[in-house]
């Protein structure tokens, strides 16, 4: 009689602590880190797409510029061939370089951004004006998508760390945690200074 | 020995004092926010009662007519922060814009925060309108029709300037909003091209699995079949009301005439400025 008892108290238990050791929450918790990359990598891309327009404004004003546009363009280059893939997320060397290129395509920017101030005619260009808005908005945008991928990392990492989702975590999924974004020289993670 | 255990229940309460303090002020969370107390909630005092009531009617008859929520936040301190990032933990913690289940657009809030204090003034725009209230629209709404009055010190001209141009933004037709937020960015918005890219995407969708099926629908069950499920799952999410949202989503954003954000979300569109 108690056997019986305990074999129909067995069924429910089972069930309940299956779906809470992490067999929905790790890969739920890992999409949503994942589709939070993609907002990360769609907004470089957008600052990348933005970097033509403004490299060929300002070679209108600013022709002597030379050497600091040529940097933008090697660094524009350089970050948009540095890409990393959702499944790479836990791969610390892969989203350094990334981190590491876009962080040098910003601090470019920066200095080109700063030689603006000796030419009074370009800084008052409206399209050079509406170029810089834009810029800002998304140097904005990257800042907003960056958090929100590391909180999402965050609670990943937590996730599959923590009992009982980490029996899951270990025994289905396999799961390793992920990096977070960290800007790897100084000053990188600072959008580049354009007020005038 | 005395001494010591006489010490020691204090020194715990101290301890779980300090430990609960600390779990408080948690970084990313830090930020005291006003509450949402209507369209126009004036914690810095900027606005006499006649033109709160004004710009509340003028954003409550916005909402109506396209269902996009604007809201105008003075704000008394940023505690430290850029109003970027203020701006757009402000747009998500209050959700303005709607969640998107039973509309047809989603996050299509913005928010009109000034910060006389710091001396600075955002338009921050949800997910949803970045494609027509463009960085560089709002950037000429701010340097073109709010800067110069708040340097004149006239802060309620400048907040009501503000709102008229962004909300004839909003109430324009797709198309006409799209050209004017085109001409703002010059030849360069890649942002736009997106956006024209996601209307030939929908029209595309529009045609094959709505326009098509309903013309086939004469020939046979087959098609009825197809887009019965489309029409049950727009009903069945709307009736259902169990959105994401902590403020309720139900059809209305009203309760006894109060107001709450529809379960919007920001991602740090929109543009600065400071005088």
């Amino acid at each position: 009689m108690f056997s019986k008892l305990t074999k129909i108290l067995m069924v429910p238990a089972v069930a309940l602590s299956l779906s809470a050791c992490g067999i929905n929450s790790v890969p739920t918790a890992e999409e949503e880190a994942k589709a939070k990359w993609a907002d990360v990598e769609s907004t470089y891309q957008r600052r990348a797409d933005l970097i033509p327009n403004l490299v060929e404004t300002v070679k209108g004003f600013a022709a002597q510029e030379q050497d600091t546009l040529t940097a933008v363009v090697e660094a524009r280059a350089k970050a948009t061939s540095i890409q990393v893939s959702a499944n790479d997320l836990s791969d610390a060397a892969k989203v350094q370089e990334f981190a590491a290129a876009q962080g040098a395509l910003s601090q470019g920017l920066g200095r080109l951004l700063a030689t603006v101030e000796a030419y009074p005619d370009l800084k008052s260009n409206q399209n050079f004006l509406a170029l810089q808005s834009q810029l800002e908005g998304t140097e904005n945008r990257i800042n907003v998508a960056r958090r929100d991928y590391n909180e999402a990392v965050r609670q990943y990492n937590t996730t599959i760390r923590t009992f009982p989702d980490i029996i899951g975590a270990k025994i289905i999924h396999g799961a390793e945690p992920m990096e977070s974004f960290t800007a790897t020289t100084e000053g990188a993670d600072e959008a580049p200074e354009v007020s005038f | 020995m005395l001494a010591h255990r006489s010490i020691s229940p204090l020194k715990a309460f101290v301890t779980v004092l300090l430990v609960g303090l600390l779990a408080m002020g948690s970084p990313a969370f830090a930020q005291s926010f006003p509450e949402l107390t209507g369209r126009v909630v004036d914690q810095a005092n900027l606005l006499d009662a006649a033109q709160e009531a004004e710009l509340t009617s003028k954003l409550e008859q916005l909402e109506t007519t396209t269902n996009r929520q604007l809201v105008v936040a003075t704000i008394e301190s940023l505690e430290g922060y850029d109003i970027e990032s203020y701006g757009y933990q402000l747009g998500r913690t209050w959700a303005i814009g709607q969640d998107g289940e039973g509309e047809n657009e989603k996050d299509n809030g913005v928010l009109l925060i000034v910060a006389p204090n710091d001396r600075k003034v955002r338009i921050e725009v949800g997910y949803g309108l970045e494609g027509i209230m463009t960085d560089a629209l709002s950037s000429n709404i701010i340097q073109n029709s709010i800067l110069p009055q708040f340097r004149n010190g006239d802060f309620p001209a400048g907040i009501i300037d503000g709102v008229d141009q962004i909300s004839l933004q909003l109430v324009l037709p797709e198309e006409e909003a799209l050209r004017i937020a085109e001409e703002a960015g010059q030849r360069s918005n890649s942002g736009d091209g997106e956006n024209i890219g996601l209307v030939i995407f929908w029209g595309f969708v529009l045609v094959f699995f709505v326009i098509i099926p309903m013309f086939s629908n004469r020939n046979g069950k087959k098609y009825r079949r197809g887009s019965g499920p489309v029409v049950i799952w727009g009903s069945g999410f709307g009736g259902s009301g169990g959105g994401g949202s902590s403020w309720g989503s139900g059809g209305s954003s009203f309760g006894g005439g109060g107001f709450s954000g529809s379960g919007g979300s920001f991602g740090g569109g929109g543009a600065s400025g400071g005088w």
